[in-house]
């Protein structure tokens, strides 16, 4: 016990003396950690009505902000890791903010977003009573290496689930891991309805697995299906989508885009499955409404009475359906890649983009250390590029420039937008980047 | 694991998993001559298809992409998609096959290419690899140009032998073997080749020895190669060329590009080359950057 108080008080410390420095999300984390190696476990040890991991690749953050919002609308006090912080010692330097000295977390649940190498290391230490496992694809093969590793880290957290996991029912990575639960753990699935399966493959990966004695699995009556009704509103039904079937909506989100009514589809299953009867349809539809995007994910910020939308993209599921997503009314268009380690530093992937939706009307600028690939990725598919710049903030200032009385939109990889936010956050009012989702 | 019948000419498999089935509908099916085909970004929908009369511009000439479902996972379809786009912008037309496992293969080659894998995609192909192995031989002597990349490059040495020392022949155009390793070599590359500076991307846990006599692709002035000790990398012989590099290569690397498309025009027109001058000057920018950045001088 005296070691998890030192470790509370030398990790708030550092915490204190990282957001004076403005940054280091990962260092407090660190610090507790080496002064107490369990602090982890003990922390959640009062969290009794669940310990929820999600993981997979696209969509983690946005996901976890709706179940979030949607247990929360149900009374539920929920401890969660604020944005991006998808590292073990980030989930740590999060808690300090909240933790009282005795280090136990006060919370009925625990709702945590986890990188999926990371995910393995939670649960070395807390074993989670539920876990939703979003997809898999490609997405920093530097760091995974190959879409069957990540399958296989995912089925890894799920064996080691002990109450209940969803599942992905579309995508065949992520369904298969139904066969690796233990005895006695519900499994559960989130989809999309056969209206729209259709557009599944501009989502994901397709497996070129053929030990193919495997027969996918269908939606029961607890697993949430998505059906847009159009453009922009839908449903997630449960069983027949009858009265008294749990069925959400119709309703619409702040944030477009398939993606994001499939994130909500996910988040609703799983919401569902963790509060049971306490589960009310029209809560979770209202919760679901209200939530923002999450900063760097469609978000929209005010650039002299414009819109400015910053859209995250990091693999080609993701860049692919950010340009479907966007593409229907084109605007003044950035693109911003950097090739960091937390960008993924292998740009190959851009050739297995298509941006002919960008054809008509060009990109203005492409930026990033490698933004004179991202031009020529362009020129290969005969989208003109007005400028190269590779520095961030010059380009910034050239786009705003160039377009100033009209709706504006960036593409960027990971770092590309945190430099772009943070120069952005300079100029205009932006929440600072860690605080909203909390 | 037991590898099952070849598919046929549409390799779609009778259950068909949810993420299988709406795939070719989506990305190749309706229009696309061939349905079984993937999507190549970019490439317009006609371009497995033969052009007639005076579409033909100087010649047609014919790549076969192999296997671009199992192994072209590091964005190797931008290989074949940048040579089509420049045998057009040359003034031919590019003809671009996709062979996959089980389908027949091409009558008219001039250029093929192939890329990197899964494991799990290196051990779909293997089959089909065997059945196909005498015509690229006959073709590889022939002197049809030929790139293969990262798991085409190692299947197209004498073998890979495994961590656990189980021998896996390859098709022996190549005169290199690769030992399975523990430690991938991931990172960005340059290499000083006879096409001047070529860079790209490696990521490969297999450790490639050149045989005796075996001429590399290129010498490595930063980054791994074909096994972080010797500075070689990939290996070349007659007009085969078999690299590490992802990138994908060719389109930051015009020059290697247009010496593939100038060896495949000769072989399907008959006659020199006819090159038309091109605009490279964001490749040329991308790669002597990435040069200035890698090699410390």
């Amino acid at each position: 016990m005296l070691r998890t108080t030192a470790a509370v008080v030398a990790g708030k410390a550092a915490r204190a003396a990282s957001r004076l420095r403005g940054g280091g999300s990962a260092l407090p984390g660190l610090v507790a950690e080496k002064v107490d190696p369990g602090f982890l476990a003990h922390a959640l040890a009062d969290v009794r009505g669940g310990i929820l991991v999600v993981t997979g690749t696209n969509g983690k953050t946005t996901t976890t902000k709706m179940l979030v919002a949607v247990l929360r609308a149900h009374g539920r006090t929920v401890f969660t890791n604020p944005t991006g912080s998808n590292f073990t010692r980030g989930v740590i330097s999060s808690m300090l903010g909240e933790l009282p000295l005795r280090g136990r977390l006060v919370a009925d649940m625990a709702v945590l977003e986890l990188d999926e190498a990371h995910a393995l290391k939670f649960v070395a230490a807390v074993k989670p009573t539920h876990a939703l496992l979003l997809n898999v694809a490609r997405d920093q093969l530097d760091r995974f290496a190959e879409i069957d590793h990540t399958a296989q880290l995912l089925a890894s957290l799920a064996e080691q689930t002990t109450s209940g996991v969803v599942l992905n029912l579309d995508d065949s990575f992520v369904s298969r891991i139904r066969d690796r639960v233990a005895p006695g753990v519900g499994v559960h699935y989130f989809g999309v309805d056969a209206s729209i399966a259709d557009r599944l493959p501009e989502l994901q990966e397709q497996d070129v697995r053929f030990e193919d004695d495997f027969v996918p699995p269908t939606a029961g009556p607890d697993d949430g299906l998505l059906k847009p009704s159009d453009e922009r509103s839908f449903e997630v039904l449960f069983g027949d989508g009858a009265p008294g079937s749990g069925t959400v909506g119709p309703l619409e989100l702040q944030q477009r885009g398939l993606a994001a009514m499939i994130n909500a589809t996910a988040a609703t299953a799983t919401a569902r499955m963790l509060l049971g009867d306490a589960f009310d349809p029209d809560r979770a539809a209202s919760a679901l409404r209200a939530v923002t995007p999450p900063f760097g994910r469609g978000e929209v910020v005010d650039v002299d009475g414009q819109p400015l939308e910053l859209v995250l993209v990091k693999n080609p599921a993701g860049f692919t359906v950010a340009l479907g997503t966007y593409g229907t009314t084109p605007v003044a268009t950035m693109v911003a890649i950097n090739d960091n380690y937390a960008d993924g530093r292998d740009v190959s992937w851009l050739y297995d983009v298509s941006f002919e939706s960008l054809r008509d009307r060009g990109v203005a600028v492409t930026s990033g250390v490698r933004g004179y690939d991202m031009a020529l990725r362009l020129q290969y598919d005969d989208v003109a590029v007005e400028r190269v710049e590779p520095d961030l903030e010059t380009a910034l200032d050239a786009f705003l420039a160039a377009h100033p009385s009209e709706p504006k939109r960036i593409f960027c990889t990971y770092t590309a937008m945190m430099a772009l936010r943070r120069v952005l956050a300079a100029r205009y009012d932006l929440p600072d980047i860690g605080e909203e989702a909390s | 694991m037991t590898i099952q019948p070849p598919p046929g000419a549409v390799p779609t498999d009778p259950t068909p998993g949810p993420t299988d089935a709406p795939a070719s509908a989506a990305h190749a099916g309706e229009s696309a001559a061939y349905p079984q085909d993937v999507f190549i970004p970019g490439e317009p929908t006609d371009s497995a298809v033969v052009p007639e009369g005076d579409r033909v511009g100087k010649g047609a000439i014919h790549l076969v992409h192999l296997y671009p479902r199992e192994m072209s996972i590091y964005g190797d379809l931008g290989n074949t998609r940048a040579l089509a786009a420049r045998i057009r912008r040359h003034g031919y037309s590019p003809v671009v096959h996709q062979h996959h496992p089980g389908s027949a293969f091409p009558e008219t080659v001039h250029l093929v290419l192939g890329g990197g894998g899964q494991d799990s995609g290196q051990v779909r192909v293997e089959e089909d690899l065997e059945q196909i192995a005498d015509r690229l031989r006959g073709l590889a002597a022939e002197g049809t140009p030929m790139l293969m990349i990262c798991g085409m490059y190692q299947l197209f040495g004498n073998a890979f032998i495994t961590v656990e020392g189980k021998r896996l022949p390859g098709l022996g155009i190549l005169d290199v073997t690769t030992q399975g390793n523990a430690k991938r070599m991931i990172g960005p590359v340059v290499l000083d080749t006879e096409f001047g500076d070529v860079v790209g991307y490696e990521n490969h846990s297999g450790s490639t020895t050149l045989g005796s006599g075996q001429a590399a692709f290129g010498t490595v002035k930063s980054g791994f190669g074909n096994n972080g000790t010797d500075q070689t990398e990939g290996a070349r012989t007659g007009n085969v060329f078999g690299s590490y590099l992802h990138g994908p290569i060719l389109p930051a690397n015009p020059a290697l590009a247009d010496a593939l498309i100038g060896l495949a025009a000769e072989r399907a027109t008959g006659r020199p080359f006819e090159p038309v001058a091109q605009d490279d000057a964001f490749a040329d920018e991308a790669r002597t950057r990435q040069v200035r950045r890698l090699v410390k001088r």
